[in-house]
């Protein structure tokens, strides 16, 4: 905790670039890791798609890769199983969190906040390693005997607790994924402590709460959500853990049979997990869409060239639904087997959530109304997650009610609904956040061409992938299933097909995206300090900011975030404006 | 580019309403009194969710369209009203909708899963394991034998964990790897798991419902048409769980008591 | 850091702790109820003797609170005291450890291992997440006592105390909760 010791800039390689104390660093750090993540999870997702789509066809190379997952090519279902589990945990844990949350608010947050840093930068650059840590176990299951975990990115018990007579990878590929969740747990819980203190303790002179910024608001409300839920996945992973490898029976009743050998375990309560799992699974989907709401708020009002429509109640917004979030996790348990009363329960608050939802898309599109709206990439990403999020949430209607959830729990129509909440807004708010800050994290521009082309072929691609899927669950088309072998789920193939090719092509297009932040991050346009005329600190100082984020100087604050459209030379103001005045 | 993107989701909610609107794919048909009541609240939910829908993805390619940035000097409109109107709309009108769904869909949900089965109710067992469902019918005697763990062998059949050599009830159970009930005759199924968690799922019946080891529930339903449909399992249960099926088949009553007798061992 | 801001605004130690306590109090409430849940589930649950060293141990923990509480209460004014007790406060800590290491190998001695029965394994689970915290607390108390040998301001001190406060109070709470359900 050297939160007070003023740490001058380090010098060489190490301490400047790999154990770095500099929040700028560790945010590189992050979004580079949520980079390599969402690669490999969309690869998976491709292979998935594949397989799906055509369950016989061989696919060259595979059998190389994995000779006994995919012998002769074909892939068999439990290595369907394993790749969808990697898919779905690498995508939640290693992207959803670590790029919105972890890289974006440990670079922007303290700028924002006109912070020279976090509140405790060791444990900060301990956050981001031990999360790499916890990467690095998930991916080394691909590596052990049988591979990973086939039991989903929920680990449901018993298949997760009983070892490896469950079925392939229940043996150390699922001990490696329950290390590596509570080892990630541990890593966000310490990001999560830094960002409450900083928020709370490191603002500057001026800085009021009502005057910090929406994303501020958005990652600071997160982090509280997150220390919460990650604190009790954290023992929850432990049990499970134990269950594994020391023989103890938290999650696994007596009585079972599994591979025609009596299971040693008894008493334990498989619903205990799931408890337990969706008391932090919940919340976990809002940490992965605040930051998205947050960037939206920050974002929009730039380019509508006037202010968020109802800022306060926007943050009253952020704050119920975060509240709220921890009221409904039994929404994914309906037909759990728990208590049928309290799904009536668990539905009215879920259901409830949807106010403060709706309250918060009219604003957004209550601020175009009458605005000077510039299409760039940024604006369009958060227009296209305005949309994909009304699409999305409105799916979530219909899980909410238990009636109806009886009929559409575990098909497609869920997966349709996660996919464009989760695969989609809150990956277009990143989006978003990276056109709009690749210029400050990395003083050069990106390119507006490739952004649009990739804003436009990513919009199409996503609808095309994730709203079939929703006329599949509607047809009863049940997810997690390695291949479509029942009679009534014959007809559905060719629309499997379909979503395949969109996949394909949406992933292609994602190279568009790679590749200009690769050439932009060398070659783009040097960035001017704020390119887009926009209010908050992070555009008052040089990009990418000096090591001290404002080279020594006080900041002062004057201005809320949301000054825009105003009479004047410019028709913005700075944050750090003087009183009253203009420019910066 | 205001307009480009008008069009674009425009086409979208168009096509994808219509796709809804036409039942290009829908549910296939309900056979249970229960299950129109489902079917009743999805439809409701759809009319509503797509007024929402389409009203909100209008509202936002009309703004896009009209208020693009044209690089005149024109200055910008506040909403009128201001924020107000919007929290006062959504809390109403998205409140109303709360409370009209949740009063009609929990005596739905209600009625599958909060009311007890009829007490004439035919009794069934389910076993589920990895990756088959088995069923058992108490056979003459009405009453089920009791089930030992210890017991249950695949090689000999011996699913529930029966012991006949000591338990009367025991020896005239029938167990059979498909579901016969007679048709419009209320069934009580009772679902225990061997190993892992399964599911019981019948779109056209409506119902899902996990089995989850270590615990008994109860699940019931009458089926009012017959036919042949599939049983399949949503729950995660390992690598053969996209396999693991079995058939529910809806009889006439003579065919029933026709059935029973072939299977009585 | 604290050239230009007023110092008094910049206590993130103290939110820190604060917030760290939030966290853990979650972590413990959520085994608590998994307990709870454990307990009715069923019935295996298989009473035994708690070891009574545990008693020793709770006095030891509670005196290096009082130590703390009377001599590390004012560090800026009085150095000297707030040293003494910080490494007062440290050995009892290293003792009240080494005194639940006992508590484990009386359990052993009883036949009840982590896996005997699910009791058992709440006793060790609850008891060794706490010692891992509580050495946290006890890297604290070091590294907020060389602080204040070196002489750097700011409220590393009272931020330690607190956490080590909590510690105990955790404690507690637990041998609590172990009592009337074990
Ligand atoms: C970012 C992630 C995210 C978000 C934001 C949400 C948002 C919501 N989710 Fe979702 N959900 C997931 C991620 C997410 N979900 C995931 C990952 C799963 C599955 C996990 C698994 O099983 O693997 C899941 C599953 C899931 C289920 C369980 C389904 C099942 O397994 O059977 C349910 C059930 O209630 C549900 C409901 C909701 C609801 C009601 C919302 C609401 O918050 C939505 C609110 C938004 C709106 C309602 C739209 C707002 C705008 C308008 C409506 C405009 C209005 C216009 C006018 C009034 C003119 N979700
Ligand atoms: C963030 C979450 C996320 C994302 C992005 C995706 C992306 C995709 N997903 Fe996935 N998916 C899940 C989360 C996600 N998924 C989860 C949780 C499950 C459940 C697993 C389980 O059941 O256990 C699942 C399951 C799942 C299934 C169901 C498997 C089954 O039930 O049998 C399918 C099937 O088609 C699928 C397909 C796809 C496709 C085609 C894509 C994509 O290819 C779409 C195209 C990609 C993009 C639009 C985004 C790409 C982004 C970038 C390239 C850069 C971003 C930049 C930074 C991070 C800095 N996914
Ligand atoms: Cu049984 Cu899936
Ligand atoms: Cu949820």
């Amino acid at each position: 905790m050297s939160h007070a010791a003023p740490h001058g800039p380090p010098t060489g390689f190490i301490r400047t670039h790999v154990f770095s104390l500099d929040h700028k660093v560790i945010g590189r750090q992050y979004f580079d890791l949520a980079l390599v993540a969402v690669l490999t999870g969309m690869v998976l997702s491709w292979l998935m798609r594949y397989h799906l789509a055509w369950p016989k066809a061989a696919l060259p190379g595979l059998g190389v890769l994995s000779p006994d997952g995919a012998p002769s090519g074909v892939m068999t279902p439990e290595l369907y199983l394993r790749l969808m589990t990697m898919h779905g945990t690498i995508m939640v844990f290693f992207v959803l969190t670590t790029a919105p949350f972890a890289a974006f608010g440990n670079f922007f947050l303290p700028i924002q906040v006109g912070a020279e840093d976090m509140a405790f930068p060791r444990f900060n650059m301990a956050s981001f390693w031990v999360t790499f840590v916890a990467f690095l176990v998930l991916v080394s299951s691909f590596f052990v005997h049988e591979g990973p975990s086939l039991a989903g990115w929920t680990a449901y018990a018993p298949l997760s607790a009983v070892g490896k007579d469950a079925g392939p990878g229940e043996g150390a590929g699922q001990t490696l994924w329950a290390i590596s969740i509570a080892i990630f747990c541990v890593g966000q819980l310490f990001g999560s402590l830094n960002f409450i203190a900083t928020t709370l303790d490191l603002r500057t002179r001026g800085m009021s709460l009502a005057r910090m910024p929406f994303s501020t608001w958005a990652w600071f409300t997160t982090s509280v959500i997150g220390l919460i839920a990650f604190a009790v996945l954290l023992p929850a992973c432990l049990l499970l853990i134990l269950d594994r490898v020391a023989g103890t029976s938290f999650f696994v009743p007596g009585g079972l049979v599994v591979s025609d050998r009596l299971v040693p375990h008894a008493g334990g309560s498989p619903l205990l997990w799931q408890h337990l799992f969706w008391f932090f699974g919940h919340p976990e989907v809002y940490i992965a869409i605040l930051p998205g709401f947050g960037i939206v708020s920050h974002i929009l009002p730039a380019f509508a060239r006037k202010p968020l429509l109802g800022p306060r109640v926007m943050i009253g917004c952020l704050i119920s639904i975060g509240f709220l979030s921890y009221t409904v996790w039994g929404h994914h348990m309906f037909v759990s087997g728990m208590n049928p009363f309290s799904a009536i329960l668990f539905s009215v608050p879920t259901l409830i959530i949807t106010i403060p939802a709706t309250i918060a898309t009219l604003l957004w599109i209550g601020t175009l109304y009458g605005s000077r709206l510039r299409f760039a990439t940024p604006s369009l990403f958060c227009l296209g997650f305005i949309s994909v999020f009304v699409t999305g949430g409105l799916s979530g209607l219909f899980l909410a009610q238990p009636s109806i959830d009886t009929y559409l729990h575990a098909t497609y129509f869920v997966v349709g609904h996660f996919h464009l909440v989760m695969a989609v807004a809150a990956m277009f708010g990143i989006f978003a956040g990276v056109y709009f800050w690749f210029p400050k994290m990395y003083g050069r521009m990106m390119n507006e061409t490739l952004g649009r082309w990739h804003f436009w072929l990513t919009f199409i691609g996503v609808y095309c992938i994730f709203m079939p899927m929703h006329y599949l669950g509607l047809a009863g088309n049940v997810r997690r299933y390695a291949v479509f072998s029942d009679d009534y789920l014959q007809p559905l193939m060719p629309l499997h097909r379909f979503i395949t090719v969109a996949a394909l092509a949406t992933g292609a297009v994602q190279l568009l995206f790679l590749g200009n932040l690769i050439w932009s991050r060398f070659r783009g346009v040097p960035a001017p300090d704020n390119p887009w005329q926009a209010t908050s600190l992070e555009w008052s100082t040089s990009s990418p900011p000096p090591f001290d984020n404002f080279g020594g100087r006080q900041v002062v604050v004057s201005h809320g975030p949301n000054e825009y459209g105003v009479a004047g030379p410019a028709d913005f103001i700075m944050q750090d404006a003087p009183p009253g005045g203009q420019g910066a | 580019m205001g307009r480009l993107f008008a069009v674009v989701v425009t086409l979208f909610t168009v096509v994808s309403t219509a796709l809804f609107v036409m039942h290009v794919w829908w549910l296939p048909p309900g056979i249970s009194v229960v299950g129109s009541g489902v079917d009743r609240q999805i439809n409701e939910t759809m009319i509503m969710a797509g007024a929402l829908f389409v009203i909100s993805q209008l509202a936002l390619a009309c703004f896009a369209w009209r208020y693009a940035d044209l690089g005149d000097a024109r200055p910008v409109k506040t909403f009128p009203g201001g924020a107000t109107p919007m929290v006062v709309a959504s809390i109403l009108l998205v409140g109303a909708e709360i409370v009209a769904l949740t009063l009609v869909g929990s005596k739905v949900w209600a009625q599958n899963f909060m009311v007890d089965a009829d007490p004439h109710a035919l009794h069934i067992d389910v076993q589920a394991e990895q990756f088959a469902y088995y069923f058992r019918y108490a056979g003459a005697d009405s009453a089920f034998g009791s089930m030992h763990p210890a017991l249950i062998n695949d090689a000999n059949s011996n699913f529930f964990g029966l012991d006949p050599a000591n338990d009367t009830t025991a020896r005239d159970d029938i167990v059979a790897a498909s579901l016969v009930v007679p048709v419009n005759r209320p069934i009580q199924l009772t679902l225990h798991s061997k190993d892992m968690g399964h599911s019981f799922y019948v779109p056209q019946l409506r119902l899902q419902q996990d089995f989850v080891p270590g615990m008994v529930i109860p699940l019931h339903f009458t089926a009012n048409r017959t036919g042949k449909y599939e049983i399949v399992c949503t729950q995660l249960c390992g690598l053969g769980h996209y396999s693991m099926r079995a058939y529910l088949e809806v009889v006439t009553d003579e065919r029933y008591g026709q059935w029973l007798k072939e299977q009585a061992p | 850091m604290s050239a230009v801001r007023p110092p008094e605004r910049t206590a993130p130690g103290m939110t820190g702790v604060w917030t760290g306590i939030a966290a853990i109090l979650m972590t413990f409430a959520a085994l608590v109820s998994a307990l709870v849940v454990r307990q009715g589930d069923g019935g295996d649950w298989r009473h035994f003797q708690l070891p009574p060293i545990l008693i020793a141990n709770t006095l030891v923990l509670m005196a290096s609170s009082v130590v703390l509480w009377v001599g590390a209460h004012e560090p800026e004014a009085r150095p000297a005291r707030a040293r003494a007790a910080l490494a007062l406060a440290l050995v009892l800590g290293l003792g009240f450890v080494a005194g639940q290491l006992i508590a484990w190998r009386d359990l052993a001695a009883q036949g009840v291992y982590l896996a005997t029965g699910p009791s058992g394994a709440f006793f060790f689970v609850f008891t060794a997440l706490h010692a891992i915290h509580l050495l946290g607390g006890i890297a604290g108390l070091v590294y907020a006592r060389r602080r204040l040998v070196a002489g750097i301001p700011g409220r590393t001190v009272d931020a330690a105390v607190t956490y080590w406060h909590f510690m105990g109070a955790l404690w507690i709470g637990l041998l609590l909760t172990l009592a009337v359900s074990l």
